[in-house]
C-alpha cells in the first residue's frame, strides 16, 4: 500500500500548483469568473501549454495521464485555487472522444474547445430520463440545460436517443441554438437548444461511454471540493486563532473548536472516498464508487461551506472575502452531475439488489 | 388548552385579509414573492399605505399612534402579511427608534422625531456593529468625545442594512473608558447629511446591496441628540434587542417557503415522475414541515408566555435559533429541487428566466446564499446558545 503520489503525478503537481499560485490567485479568479465569457481564455491557453490538459488525458489519445489518480490530483489542486476555467468538460469530452476513436489533439492543446451536454430540464442527472431525440440519422431536437463550459464550446457532444437507443452525437455550436449565462459560483455554461440541428453520430449506443465521461467527470468534482474544503477549514481556522471577541480569540470556545473538529473529520472522509473513487475509475464497480463519492461529498460540502460561514460570522457573507466564493463552489458543485439524493439513490438500488441476490441463494 | 382564536381574533384576522387583498399592490407582492430586491419607491409606497391605515407603527402604544394591538393580535397581522406576501417592514425606525424613544426619549425627542417616522419623511438605520465589535458588542469603539454643546465622532460602524436608503443613524458611541465596557456607551442619533460621513456599500455572497459601512469623521452632532443619559446607552441598547422579539422564529417567512417548496416538488419533473415522488426529498420536506408545525406552536405558546408576563423572556432565543435553522433549510430545498436548473447568476438571466426554469425561481440559489445571515445576524445562534445557557441552564 502506498498513499504517497508518483514521481511523475508529483511533478505535474508542483508545476501547476506554482503556476495557480503565480499567476492565476484567487482574486484574479474572482474578478474573471462573473463576467463573460467566464473564465480567462490567456490563462485557459498557458494551462495547454504547460500540459495540463495531455496530463489529464490516456496516452493511447495522445496524452500521459488520465487515470482516476491523475484527475484527482489536478481538480484538487485547481479547488485550492477555486479555479473556474471549464476542464471538467474537457476531461469528460476527451474520455467520450475516445470511445469514439476521434482524434483529440486540437482539444488537448486547448485550441479547440468541446462541451458535454447530457442534462435536461426534466432529466437533470439520470441518463435514462434523456428525452433529446434523433430526428433523423444526421439530426437531434430538444433542450439541454447548464452545460458547463458551453459558454466558449466550439463543438457540443449531445447525448441523444434514436428510439430507444441512447448515443451519442456531435454538434457545431453554430448550427445550435446556444444562450450563454454565468454561475451564481462562477464560471459558465449555455443552454442549448436543438430543433432539427444538425450532428454527426460518434457512438452508438453510448451508455458506457457515458457512464465512464460521468464517473470521470465525479471524480474531478470530488477532487475539487476537497481542495475547496481545505482552503476553507484553513481559513476558518486562521481566522478562529485572530479573530478576537470578549477579550479573546474566539477560537478558544470550545463550542466553535468542536465544530472545526467535525469539518477536519469530515474533509478526511471526504478525501478517503474520493481516492477510492479515483482508484475504481477504470473498474467494473466505477459507477458506485462514483456515487458513494459524489453522495458523501455532497454532505461534506454542505458541512464545509455552511460552518465556514457560520464560524467566520458576517465577514464570510461578503463578495470580498474569499471564503464566500469557495462556500458557493461548494454547495454548488451539488448540482452537477448527480446530487446527494441521486447518488444516494443509486446506492440504495445497490443495496435493494444485494437483498435480492441473497434472497435468491 | 385550547390553539384556536378567540372569535374577536379570528374577526380581526379577516379585517386583516381583506384589507391585504384590497390593498396591497400586485407588483410589489410579485416581487416579494421571488426574492427579489424590493426599490426603495416600492418601499414608502407599502410604508405609507399602512400608516393610512394606522396598522404601520405596531410596536408603539396608543398614544403615540400604534393600533394598541395585542401580542396574538400583532401575531395574526404579521402571518397575514407573510401569507400575502406584503414587504417586511424596515424595522429600524418603527420597531427599533421608536419605541426606545417612546421610553428613553425626551417630550422634545418624541414630538420631533416619532411623527416623521411614520409619515417616511425620515429613514432610520442602525450603527450598532463594528469592523471588531460584532458579538462583543460591548467593545464597540466609535468614540464620541463631548466638546461644549457638541459631540465629535470618530470611528467605524458596519452591517448598516438599507443604509443606502436613510438620511438619520442612531448610533451607539462610547463616551467614556472607564469601569467595564458596557459603562461607557451613549446612545446618540446622528444626520446623515452631517460633514464627515461616508457610506460604503458591501456587497454581499451573492451579489446584492443591502448592508453598507458607515465612516465617521470628527462629525459634529449637538448634544440634544442623545437618547437618555450619557454612558447609559447600554440599557437602552438590551432594551432595543430584547424589545422585538415576537417575529423572531420568521414562522411566517418558513410558511411560505414551505409553499413554495411544495408548489416546486409538484412542478419539477425527475424523468416521468414529478419531484415529489422522490422518497428521498420528500423525506427532506416532510422532516422540515413536521419541525415548522412544532415550531408554529412552541411560537405560539412563548406568545402566550410573554403577554401574560408583559415582555418576551430569555426563552425566545430558542425561537430565534431553531427558527432560522427551519428556514435555512427549506431555502436549501428550493435550491436543491431546481438541480442544475439553480445555477445561473440571477443578474445574468433578464429574459423573465423562463428558459432557465420555472419563472419564480430564478433567485432561489442567491436567496439560499443570502439567508446564511440570519443565523449570524440579531445576535448569532452562538450568542443566542449562550444565552440559553445562562438564563435556562443556570450554568
Amino acid at each position: 500500500m502506498d498513499f504517497n503520489l508518483t514521481e511523475d503525478r508529483r511533478m505535474v503537481l508542483d508545476t501547476l500548483s506554482r503556476y495557480l499560485q503565480d499567476q492565476y490567485p484567487v482574486e484574479h479568479r474572482i474578478k474573471v469568473a462573473y463576467d463573460a465569457p467566464f473564465h480567462d481564455p490567456s490563462k485557459w491557453s498557458e494551462l495547454a501549454n504547460l500540459g495540463l490538459f495531455s496530463a489529464l488525458a490516456d496516452e493511447s489519445v495522445g496524452g500521459f495521464g488520465g487515470t482516476g489518480f491523475d484527475i484527482a490530483v489536478i481538480f484538487e489542486a485547481l479547488g485550492k485555487a477555486l479555479n473556474c476555467e471549464p476542464v471538467l468538460p474537457l476531461v469528460m469530452a476527451s474520455r467520450l472522444l475516445g470511445f469514439a476513436g476521434r482524434d483529440q489533439h486540437a482539444l488537448l492543446e486547448g485550441v479547440e474547445n468541446y462541451a458535454v451536454a447530457i442534462s435536461e430540464p426534466d432529466a437533470p442527472y439520470e441518463l435514462s430520463h434523456i428525452n433529446c431525440i434523433a430526428t433523423s440519422e444526421h439530426r437531434l431536437s430538444g433542450r439541454k440545460s447548464a452545460v458547463y463550459g458551453g459558454q466558449i464550446a466550439k463543438t457540443f457532444l449531445v447525448a441523444a436517443k434514436a428510439g430507444n437507443i441512447l448515443n451519442l452525437y456531435q454538434v457545431d455550436a453554430h448550427q445550435a441554438e446556444v444562450i450563454s449565462y454565468g454561475l451564481i459560483d462562477g464560471g459558465g455554461a449555455a443552454e442549448v437548444l436543438l430543433d432539427d440541428t444538425p450532428a454527426e453520430l460518434l457512438i452508438e449506443n453510448a451508455v458506457h461511454a457515458l457512464s465512464d465521461a460521468v464517473n470521470a467527470g465525479i471524480v474531478a468534482l470530488c477532487s475539487e471540493a476537497v481542495g475547496l474544503m481545505t482552503v476553507s477549514y484553513d481559513m476558518t481556522v486562521d481566522y478562529l486563532r485572530q479573530r478576537k471577541q470578549f477579550g479573546r480569540p474566539i477560537g478558544s470556545f470550545q463550542a466553535l473548536q468542536h465544530r472545526a473538529v467535525d469539518m477536519l473529520t469530515e474533509i478526511e472522509q471526504a478525501r478517503s472516498i474520493t481516492i477510492k473513487a479515483a482508484a475504481e475509475l477504470d473498474g467494473a464497480q466505477a459507477s458506485r464508487y462514483a456515487s458513494m463519492a459524489k453522495n458523501l461529498i455532497g454532505r461534506a460540502s454542505r458541512l464545509v461551506a455552511e460552518e465556514a460561514i457560520q464560524l467566520h460570522g458576517g465577514i464570510a457573507m461578503t463578495w470580498e472575502y474569499p471564503v464566500s466564493h469557495f462556500a458557493k463552489r461548494l454547495v454548488m458543485l451539488d448540482h452537477q452531475l448527480g446530487d446527494t439524493d441521486y447518488h444516494l439513490s443509486k446506492i440504495i438500488d445497490g443495496l435493494a439488489s444485494d437483498l435480492s441476490n441473497h434472497n435468491a441463494a | 388548552m385550547d390553539l384556536n382564536f378567540t372569535d374577536q381574533e379570528r374577526a380581526f384576522q379577516s379585517e386583516v385579509q381583506t384589507f391585504l387583498a384590497d390593498n396591497l399592490p400586485d407588483d410589489i407582492a410579485a416581487k416579494v414573492r421571488l426574492g427579489d430586491g424590493l426599490t426603495k419607491d416600492m418601499m414608502d409606497l407599502w410604508h405609507s399605505i399602512l400608516n393610512a391605515k394606522g396598522w404601520l407603527a405596531t410596536t408603539w402604544t396608543k398614544a403615540f399612534g400604534g393600533p394598541g394591538w395585542t401580542p396574538v393580535q400583532k401575531h395574526i397581522f404579521e402571518e397575514e402579511c407573510c401569507r400575502a406576501y406584503a414587504p417586511r417592514i424596515v424595522p429600524f425606525g418603527l420597531n427599533m427608534l421608536g419605541p426606545v424613544l417612546q421610553k428613553f426619549g425626551t417630550a422634545e425627542q418624541q414630538e420631533s422625531i416619532l411623527p416623521r417616522i411614520l409619515s417616511g419623511e425620515d429613514w432610520w438605520c442602525q450603527g450598532y456593529s463594528e469592523p471588531g465589535a460584532g458579538s462583543d458588542l460591548a467593545s464597540l469603539k466609535t468614540r464620541a468625545i463631548r466638546e461644549g454643546d457638541e459631540y465629535i465622532i470618530n470611528g467605524q460602524k458596519t452591517w448598516t442594512t438599507l443604509g443606502q436608503h436613510a438620511n438619520k443613524i442612531f448610533c451607539l458611541v462610547r463616551t467614556s473608558s472607564e469601569g467595564k465596557p458596557q459603562e461607557g456607551i451613549s446612545f446618540v442619533l446622528v444626520d446623515l447629511d452631517t460633514p464627515g460621513i461616508e457610506m460604503r456599500p458591501i456587497r454581499l455572497i451573492e451579489g446584492g446591496h443591502e448592508v453598507n459601512e458607515v465612516f465617521f469623521t470628527d462629525v459634529r452632532v449637538p448634544v440634544s441628540n442623545l437618547v437618555g443619559e450619557e454612558n447609559k446607552g447600554w440599557t437602552i441598547a438590551k432594551f432595543l434587542l430584547s424589545h422585538e422579539r415576537t417575529g423572531i422564529a420568521g414562522v411566517g417567512f418558513s410558511m411560505q417557503a414551505l409553499e413554495e417548496v411544495k408548489s416546486l416538488a409538484h412542478t419539477i419533473r425527475r424523468g416521468a415522475k414529478r419531484l415529489i415522488d422522490d422518497p428521498l426529498f420528500a423525506a427532506r420536506l416532510a422532516k422540515v414541515e413536521i419541525d415548522l408545525e412544532a415550531m408554529k406552536i412552541t411560537n405560539l405558546r412563548m406568545l402566550f408566555q410573554a403577554q401574560k408576563q408583559g415582555a418576551p423572556g430569555p426563552e425566545t432565543s430558542m425561537l430565534k435559533i431553531k427558527g432560522t435553522v427551519i428556514n435555512q433549510e427549506l431555502r436549501d430545498l428550493a435550491r436543491r429541487a431546481l438541480g442544475p436548473l439553480a445555477a445561473p447568476f440571477p443578474g445574468h438571466v433578464s429574459d423573465g428566466n423562463i428558459l432557465f426554469g420555472p419563472a419564480d425561481t430564478a433567485f432561489n440559489a442567491a436567496r439560499y446564499f443570502n439567508n446564511r445571515k440570519t443565523s449570524i445576524f440579531g445576535g448569532s445562534n452562538e450568542i443566542q446558545r449562550n444565552i440559553l445557557t445562562k438564563t435556562m441552564l443556570e450554568l
